[in-house]
């Protein structure tokens, strides 16, 4: 049997390798994208601050700086198009030390240098203005009015349903376990345990494993350090408290714990910074929740207040170096993206562009096709009309007024639309990325049975298996769904 | 849906339905219910076990039966029911937004009472650290997987808490086949109390047959997929244990659904974290009253009933004379109390000695002596042999002539 030749094979669907998809789905290309979980944005891109940074704090002249000002230019026409939920908030960054403001030119000139160029150095009485439940005891702040908020699910999902439907092959399950040159042939075998797939071109984009991909190319040109960032989310009480992202002054290490608003109506705390050894430990600690709660009371008092609605860990790819790890080895017609560090969901499109670049100087023909479908997500954020406010689309489908999750006002109508939409939701935590449901602060009480009834019927998949009590049950996908309107009937 | 109506009632659990029940009886003419959920009941349709009724229906049921019962009762007496329908904002005094599948529109009523009941705090809002596997429920949560949806749980379970609800947990594992390796509390002594006498028996040789772990926290949650043990502390000497199992429980720490009512700017009370009412279940806003758990976490399903049918009274006498107290005094407690309720006070109590008031403590005193001041004066004592955490104690309303609505708010604490 002839095993098909992809021209390009992309390692990794987090928002990184997804953006890249997207990119080469433009031009006449066959292109597949590999991901070991079994949902994308699983890794680094769901578990982050969820900010869609300008870039003014990256240290100037680095290739981070300039892709993420690139970025910034492709993501303003992308993200609304897409229907990405995104607020336009602008960030107060305040400096709590007389040192720390001390610091403030440097920042604005840093940003000024690399693009950012409508920072302003705030006095204290206008940080308070800005934010007046803030701790007294501001020495002033720097206005970032770009500095915005995102939704770091929808983001790589708009991607990913964007190359599908442009003609990308996406296989989920896949954990690449090892790839081989196949030199006469000019071709590259990819394989996971039972699988592998034959690409002319390969692109690295494994994120927390880019090192160990690179390795199995015979490069060890950096060594990926999990980076664990604890958060907390508060409930949307909360949301009133604070007008904007309110900052710390970065440090080397970390850009400090914020303060956030999130697109879906809540207050963010985090992260964290603590180097692991470990590539999966996105396991919360008593430690970590503990600084958490009293940074966040040292800066904003009332929100500790406030119910927690959920906590969580994520890893970022840090390395021993300051920059992005971008690198073409034309002769292994390989391209490893490695070291996107924390800011990956900001940086994603300039990314995918130089990769694009970068396969293109490698000898890759980039010969545009008729046409790129475009791509239209549901919109889960609370800037824009959700359905359960529609009239239009109730009257249209009445499953769109049948609310299923109260907390978060997710309908039956939306839920099935996730399980049914060109990059399917299969998990879970899959359904509730891309709805919001069981994400709101009863975390399930009242939903979480009937979603895992609806995603158990709607996929044909068995119970134990969603539940992760049984890894040898029916995993598979229904291809008749009997109903997709069943839940109203009863 | 008529979008005016006489009472608007948000929520068909045991209060709401209740209180439309008994707004019918009295004669109000139209009686609207609106429920999120797809069917009337509320928490008692999952809770297929006994122990539901006696106190208010003088007879012993489930949970199923009992909310079939005030289902069919409520149909019968022609309260007009909408379910899956689900209120999202206030539109003026007393209209709300509501979305169904038959579109969006807007109710307005001469008095809204809100019965929108309770939520058990989850594993996050506990701040439980670990990894976050499957296998964590909510009493709740567990409840409509084994008797709403019949999907699998797991084998050996872990419940948080060792209070009456806990019991509940215990009982809907069981059904499930699970076995119940531990149940645990930050406290010296379980909290299960009994309050209904039949079936005492077998919940003795129940409680007799459950280890419980006194004196614990969980303190993380261990596993990748699926739950795989969890780590447990003993305050007392600081020892760790870890307790292989793949579902855990959290139990009780009820948190009132308050998020009508605070969108509405109804003074909140800071303790309970329900709307602070009087003993006339009016909240603070003219029209809008509020009864059952969204009150407080939470009491049996008959305490809730009871109130909904007194909030229906207090309702009725709205329709009638449309008086409404200006001045309200909040009762403010001191801790080892936990909460008091009602929390206001107003010319309608003072007037009404024969109210009484619920208190709960957050830790276990012996011999404890309540007292209740305002200012410098002292108003009233009472001195109980036991308080524990989790049951609720009650005092009477002797004291309320001596208060001055006026004055500073009354305190109530534990003498030293």
């Amino acid at each position: 049997m002839t095993q098909e030749i992809y021209d390009v094979a992309i390692i990794g669907a987090g928002v990184v390798g997804t953006a890249i998809a997207r990119e080469l789905s433009r031009y006449q290309l066959s292109t597949v994208l590999l991901e070991a979980n079994p949902d994308v944005g699983q890794g680094t891109t769901k578990a982050n601050t969820a900010i869609w940074h300008t870039g003014y704090d990256a240290k100037n002249g680095t290739l981070e700086a300039r892709l993420l000002r690139r970025s910034r230019a492709l993501m303003e026409k992308f993200v609304p198009e897409a229907g990405v939920p995104v607020e336009m908030l602008g960030g107060v960054l305040v400096a709590w030390t007389e040192e720390q403001r001390d610091r403030l030119p440097a920042l604005r000139e840093r940003a000024f240098k690399n693009g950012v160029t409508d920072v302003r150095i705030l006095s204290p009485e206008e940080v308070y203005e800005m934010e007046p439940n803030l701790q007294e005891g501001a020495w002033g702040g720097l206005y970032v009015p770009g500095e915005s908020i995102i939704c770091p699910f929808t983001l790589p999902l708009a991607f990913a349903t964007q190359a599908v439907l442009n003609g990308v092959e996406l296989k989920v399950n896949f954990p690449v376990r090892n790839v081989h040159l196949e030199e006469k042939e000019g071709t590259t075998v990819v394989e996971s345990e039972d699988e592998s797939v034959r690409c002319r071109y390969l692109i690295n984009a494994a994120g927390l494993y880019s090192d160990e991909i690179d390795g199995m190319l015979g490069h060890h040109d950096f060594t990926v350090t999990p980076r664990r960032g604890e958060l907390i989310v508060f409930d949307k009480f909360a949301r009133s408290l604070i007008n904007h992202v309110i900052l710390p002054v970065p440090t080397p290490l970390t850009k400090g714990v914020l303060i956030s608003p999130t697109v879906y109506g809540n207050v963010l705390l985090g992260p964290t910074a603590e180097n692991l050894d470990d590539k999966t430990n996105t396991a919360t600690s008593e430690a970590g929740l503990q600084t958490l709660l009293e940074k966040g009371r040292a800066i904003l008092p009332a929100l500790l207040e406030e119910e927690v609605t959920a906590t969580y860990a994520g890893l970022r790819a840090a390395t021993e170096h300051s920059d992005y790890q971008i690198r073409l080895h034309a002769d292994q017609r390989y391209v490893c993206v490695g070291g996107i560090r924390s800011t990956g969901v900001s940086s994603c499109m300039g990314i995918a562009e130089y990769v694009r670049e970068l396969l293109e100087q490698a000898g890759v023909t980039m010969v545009p096709k008729p046409t790129f479908k475009p791509v239209k997500m549901p919109y889960i954020g609370e800037a824009g009309q959700r359905p359960y406010r529609n009239p239009a689309m109730i009257a249209e489908n009445p499953d769109y007024g049948r609310v299923i999750c109260h907390c978060e006002k997710v309908t039956l109508g939306e839920i099935l639309d996730a399980i049914h939409s060109p990059v399917p939701a299969r998990t879970l935590d899959g359904i509730r990325r891309r709805t919001r449901v069981m994400q709101g602060r009863c975390q399930g009480f009242n939903c979480r049975a009937t979603i895992v009834d609806i995603l158990a019927r709607e996929t044909g998949q068995d119970p134990k298996f969603l539940l992760a009590q049984d890894d040898k049950a029916r995993a598979g996908v229904n291809p008749h769904p009997q109903s997709s309107r069943g839940e109203g009937a009863k | 849906m008529t979008p005016e109506t006489d009472v608007l009632i948000v929520g068909a659990g045991p209060a709401g339905l209740a209180a439309a029940i008994e707004l019918k009886r009295q004669g109000v003419a139209n009686v609207t219910v609106v429920e999120r959920e797809p069917e009337v009941g509320g928490i008692p349709r999952f809770c297929a076990h006994t122990g539901f009724g006696l106190q208010d229906l003088h007879r012993l049921l489930s949970g199923p039966s009992y909310a079939r019962y005030y289902a069919a009762q409520a149909k019968a007496v022609g309260v007009d029911l909408h379910t899956a329908t689900t209120i999202t904002g206030w539109e003026g005094e007393r209209s709300l937004a509501y979305t169904s599948p038959d579109g969006i529109g807007t109710l307005t009523a001469k008095a809204i009472l809100l019965a929108t009941g309770v939520r058990e705090r989850p594993r996050p809002a506990r701040l439980i650290p670990g990894t976050r596997p499957h296998g964590v429920f909510t009493t709740g949560a567990l409840q409509r997987f084994v008797y709403e949806r019949h999907l699998p749980v797991g084998k050996k379970a872990v419940i948080v808490g060792a209070e009456a609800v806990s019991l509940s947990a215990v009982m809907t594992l069981r059904e499930a086949g699970l076995e119940v390796v531990a149940l645990l509390t930050e406290h010296p002594h379980h909290q299960l109390y009994f309050p209904y006498s039949l079936g005492k028996f077998w919940l003795l040789d129940l409680i007799r047959r459950t280890p419980i772990l006194t004196s614990t926290r969980l303190r993380r949650i261990m596993g990748t997929r699926r739950v795989e043990a969890v780590e447990v502390l003993h305050t007392a000497d600081g020892r760790t244990e870890t307790i292989p199992c793949d579902t855990v429980v959290f139990t009780g720490d009820w948190i009132p659904e308050n998020e009508i009512a605070r969108s509405g700017g109804l003074i909140i009370d800071r303790h309970t974290l329900g709307p602070q009412v009087d003993g006339g279940h009016r909240t603070s806003r003219k029209g809008i009253f509020a009864a059952g758990n969204l009150l407080r976490g939470a009491e049996s399903a008959a305490t809730s009933a009871l109130e909904g049918r007194a909030a229906a009274r207090e309702i009725v006498r709205f329709l009638t004379d449309g008086r409404w107290p200006d001045v309200r005094l909040p009762i403010a407690v001191e801790a080892p109390i936990a909460w008091v309720y009602p929390n206001t006070l107003t010319a309608f109590d003072i007037a009404s000695p024969r109210r009484t008031f619920d208190f709960r403590v957050q830790t276990f005193v012996e011999g404890a002596t309540v007292q209740i001041r305002q200012g410098t004066k002292h108003l009233y004592s009472r001195t109980f042999r036991h308080l524990g955490p989790n049951e609720t104690m009650h005092l009477d309303g002797r004291w309320l002539a001596q208060v001055a609505l006026d004055g500073e708010p009354p305190v109530l604490s534990v003498e030293a």
